[in-house]
């Protein structure tokens, strides 16, 4: 089954997951023998920059030892064979600089979303 | 004691937001620095108490339990609550009786106890300042 997983809540939960939910279960899917996309828009564009640091957390003895590193996750999918594209608008209205993506996205400009979705079975708006 | 004494009240359920954990982050900082702290769990923060909580591997990552180590909020109000006595300041934490009601959520760690909106409302009056962290 191809899926195109549209993914826009960016860092919902993630230093207490330690990871992005979303990106997890569709890495999960794609074990599980599905054939996964990622559409990265919105906030979640900015997942895409290298060298985050999440690290640090710390409630009274309390320290965090595993931090998200969503940049390496997003790294690991595409690894797995999972295509990660992102709303080119959404990059250029945050200011992100490509020169600092993780390697191997696709940027695609938002009036070409409506043809991204055609090529899939299954289009989840996340 | 001469602290400050800050009321809060938050509304999100543990690992959906990042609300929390700004809470959270919040209240250390006031108990480090010797102020007292009251915070009024509304909706679902009545779950970050919750002493069933467990932390699982990560199959995506390979990692097994200890090598995981997953956060558990009710470890990070526990240990908040530890800082609040070796600080000398009070962590007044309330879970909304009704909340905990509607979900079942009556297993605490030791620490936290019910009260109802009005606990609130006496602690804003008591307190120097005041700060509602809402569910978005």
């Amino acid at each position: 089954m191809k899926i195109l997983s549209i993914i826009e809540s960016a860092y919902r939960g993630t230093i207490e997951e330690q990871d992005d939910t979303i990106l997890w279960l569709n890495h999960i899917f794609q074990n599980g023998g599905a054939e996964v996309s990622v559409l990265l828009r919105g906030n979640s564009v900015n997942y895409l920059l290298k060298n985050q640091d999440a690290s640090g957390l710390q409630f009274g003895e309390w320290k965090q030892t595993n931090p998200p590193e969503l940049d390496q996750d997003l790294t690991a999918m595409l690894e797995k064979g999972i295509a990660i594209y992102a709303v080119a608008e959404d990059v250029r209205d945050r200011g992100l600089p490509q020169d600092k993506f993780i390697a191997g996205i696709k940027l695609i400009p938002l009036g070409e979303v409506a043809e991204l979705c055609d090529r899939f079975e299954q289009v989840w708006h996340w | 004691m001469t602290g400050k004494t800050l009321a809060l009240a938050i509304m999100d359920s543990p690992y959906e937001s990042a609300n929390s954990t700004t809470a959270l982050r919040i209240i250390h900082s006031a108990l480090s620095q010797g102020h007292n702290v009251m915070v009024f769990a509304y909706e679902g923060a009545v779950n970050l108490t919750m002493k069933d909580q467990k932390p699982h591997a990560n199959s995506v990552k390979g990692t097994n339990l200890e090598e995981e180590n997953h956060p558990l909020t009710k470890d990070w109000i526990a240990a908040l609550f530890k800082l609040a006595e070796e600080k000398g300041v009070t962590l007044d934490w309330v879970n909304c009786g009704l909340c905990v009601d509607e979900r079942g959520a009556g297993n605490w760690i030791e620490g936290p106890r019910r009260g109802a909106p009005k606990d609130f409302l006496e602690a804003v009056k008591n307190s120097d300042g005041t700060l509602v962290i809402p569910t978005r």
